[in-house]
């Protein structure tokens, strides 16, 4: 059976939720195959976490270089292609790092790709078939993948629960295999995002507008009601790209991760990636014209109904109060 | 600076709710609105104006079928200069990987410096950009928000978790895979489609690319969609029934209860 391998991401000493995340998705994917650890960087920060994935999984490769003290996508991939053999399954988290680094790696393994797995349905070895997700959630679909000759598959952070610490992995040393890591991109710097005028991330309640608002103007029913509910406005990607509110109020993994005690989605989807900045467990109410909206499968109460005609009904009978 | 950008044609999700047909095989697709991918129209807009700034030119090209070719059409009226539609039987049923071994040809068969996908497209995977530089063995970077362009290397900027962004530097010839956000799409009007109607673009085929058949299609698959479905929905939200009036009544004890009224 082919080896299987998940990789690490980490920063500052400390791995990544997905870590342990990938673990459990690895054991369904390759039932009863040993998982092996894959950890890159350089320093200290590398042992401190490749000793804590030797108490989870049951080896730890290493991989200490220079050049990975960065995870530079292209650089990970050389580490990779030169240490790992080629009809290997690698497992990666289908985030920002996971995408920038896995269909290359697949191509340079000559192996299969799996992108943005949410589960798996079956696995005999030779085909895998899982579950994966099409118009941000609004189809599912089952995919099959031939894994014979190896395979990178990218997995959805947060849909797998984190795999308990049970084991005493060895770390082996692979560093030496690394071999040149010469790259054509180079890491600079990371420009953190800018704070902004307002802090949506200690707001208890958030009135969040999606694409569903349709046009700029209809912006001001929002803040409406936010107002008379005493809440804070936020808001979903598109309404941030299209410059409609500052970047600091979209919520999202690439935006702000909110921890309200009430959260109004109004005209969202619910795509993962809104719904990966919402925390704490929330009361979320979902105001959708689409019935079959996967927001409404997490919500905990919907309304069917067009936001432009509802939103000011709403707002005016709070105001009544 | 020559650009090549990838786009493909998608069903609008704002405009339609995707459902699933009788078999399962497929959405419904008879009433649906199609448009150009929402990430390649950034990547487009992206491409002119580095081309307005340092000269050059833009071609658009797409892996698909006759209809395929309005979506070219329309980026040329936003001002691509060229486009190309690949199309072939041989290419249905590709995944990521056939779709990108197409491209590939399509990009030797010309002289690029910098060649743009968007990050992912709504039906896609988030992955033939990758895989096409991989293939190409050129740099690759992907969710790019923002592009300097230098003397043989760009700077360019990935949005990364957080909405913070990783500044790399990365030498020509190299793919991006271009985030929403990065610029503002210009809009095209039907006059501006009109413009460019007469336009010839031409039609490549597997052997005009010098492709074997075998190395696209279904047959080169290895990731392979078998079906569409809905899943079993669990419980899912508790949906708020009756007047407009009794549902925000409703609504606003609820908000009381869970703090969500000041
Ligand atoms: C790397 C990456 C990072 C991302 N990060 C984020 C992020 O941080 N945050 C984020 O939000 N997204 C993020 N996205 C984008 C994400 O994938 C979705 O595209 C986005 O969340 C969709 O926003 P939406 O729900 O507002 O729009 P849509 O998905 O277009 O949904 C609009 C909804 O409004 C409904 N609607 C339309 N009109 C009305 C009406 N009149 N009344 C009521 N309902 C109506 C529709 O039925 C639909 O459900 C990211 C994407 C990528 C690739
Ligand atoms: N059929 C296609 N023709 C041309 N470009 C495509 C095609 N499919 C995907 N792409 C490009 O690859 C990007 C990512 O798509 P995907 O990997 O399918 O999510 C898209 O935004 C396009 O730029």
């Amino acid at each position: 059976m082919a080896e299987v391998f998940a990789y690490i991401k980490h920063e500052g000493g400390v791995a990544d939720d997905s870590a342990l995340e990938l673990l459990s998705a690895a054991k369904k994917i390759a039932p009863g195959a040993n998982v092996t650890a894959v950890v890159t960087g350089n320093g200290a920060d590398i042992d401190t976490v490749c000793n804590a994935m030797a108490s989870a999984y049951s080896a730890v490769w290493k991989i200490d270089n220079e050049a990975l003290a960065y995870p530079n996508a292209e650089v990970v991939r050389k580490a990779l292609v030169n240490t790992l053999a080629a009809d290997s399954i690698v497992l990666l988290p289908h985030d920002t790092f996971g995408m920038d680094l896995g269909p290359g790696l697949s191509i340079k393994m000559n192996s299969a790709f799996v992108a943005d797995l949410v589960d798996v349905e079956d696995s005999d070895g030779a085909v895998l078939k899982v579950i994966r997700q099409e118009f941000s959630g609004q189809a599912y679909t089952h995919v099959t993948c031939d894994i014979s000759g190896g395979a990178v598959i990218n997995v959805r952070p947060g849909v797998f629960a984190a795999e308990e610490a049970a084991a005493t992995g060895a770390v082996v040393d692979k560093s030496a295999d690394a071999g040149d890591l010469s790259a054509k991109r180079k890491y600079i710097e990371i420009v953190e995002a800018e704070a902004g005028d307002v802090d949506i991330t200690k707001a208890e309640v958030l009135v969040s507008v999606g694409r569903g608002i349709e046009d700029e103007d209809n912006i001001e029913i929002v803040h409406d009601l936010a107002k008379a509910m005493g809440a804070e406005v936020s808001c979903s990607r598109p309404i941030v790209d299209a410059k409609w509110l500052e970047k600091a109020r979209q919520v999202g993994t690439s935006g702000k991760t909110v921890k309200p005690k009430v959260y109004m989605a109004m005209g969202i989807s619910g795509s993962f990636q809104h719904m990966g900045g919402l925390k704490g467990n929330p009361f979320i109410v979902a105001v959708n014209k689409n019935p079959k909206a996967p927001i409404f499968q997490v919500a905990d109460v919907g309304v069917e109904a067009d936001i432009l005609e509802f939103i000011p009904e709403l707002t005016e009978k709070i105001e009544e109060l | 600076m020559e650009i090549l950008v990838c786009v493909k044609r998608v069903p609008d999700t704002a405009e339609n709710e995707i459902e699933i047909n009788s078999d399962g095989n497929d959405i419904e697709r008879d009433d649906l609105v199609y448009s150009v991918n929402e990430w390649d129209n950034y990547a487009v807009e992206e491409a002119i104006q580095i081309v307005d700034k340092v000269g050059g030119s833009v071609t658009v090209v797409t892996v698909g079928d006759d209809e395929s070719e309005e979506v070219l059409r329309r980026e040329m009226a936003m001002g691509a200069e060229k486009g190309i539609l690949l199309s072939d039987d041989a290419f249905e049923g590709s995944d990521g990987k056939g779709i990108a071994t197409a491209l590939k040809a399509a990009v030797e068969k010309g002289s690029y410096d910098l060649i743009f996908t968007g990050a992912q497209a709504d039906d896609g995977a988030a992955q033939v950009g990758g895989m096409l530089a991989a293939m190409l063995d050129y740099p690759y970077a992907s969710l790019v928000n923002l592009i300097e362009p230098g003397d043989g290397k760009l700077k360019v900027g990935r949005e990364i978790e957080g909405g913070n962004q990783e500044i790399n530097e990365i030498e020509l010839p190299c793919v991006l895979s271009i985030q929403t956000g990065i610029n503002e799409p210009r809009y095209v009007g039907i006059r501006g489609i009109r413009k460019v109607a007469s336009v010839e673009i031409p039609t490549l085929g597997a052997s005009d690319l010098g492709l074997d058949a075998g190395s696209v299609g279904e047959g080169a698959a290895k990731v392979r969609r078998v079906d569409y479905f809905m899943p079993e929905m669990g419980e899912g939200a508790e949906m708020l029934e009756g007047s407009t009036e009794e549902i925000i009544d409703k609504l606003i004890e609820l908000l009381k209860a869970k703090g969500g009224l000041k």
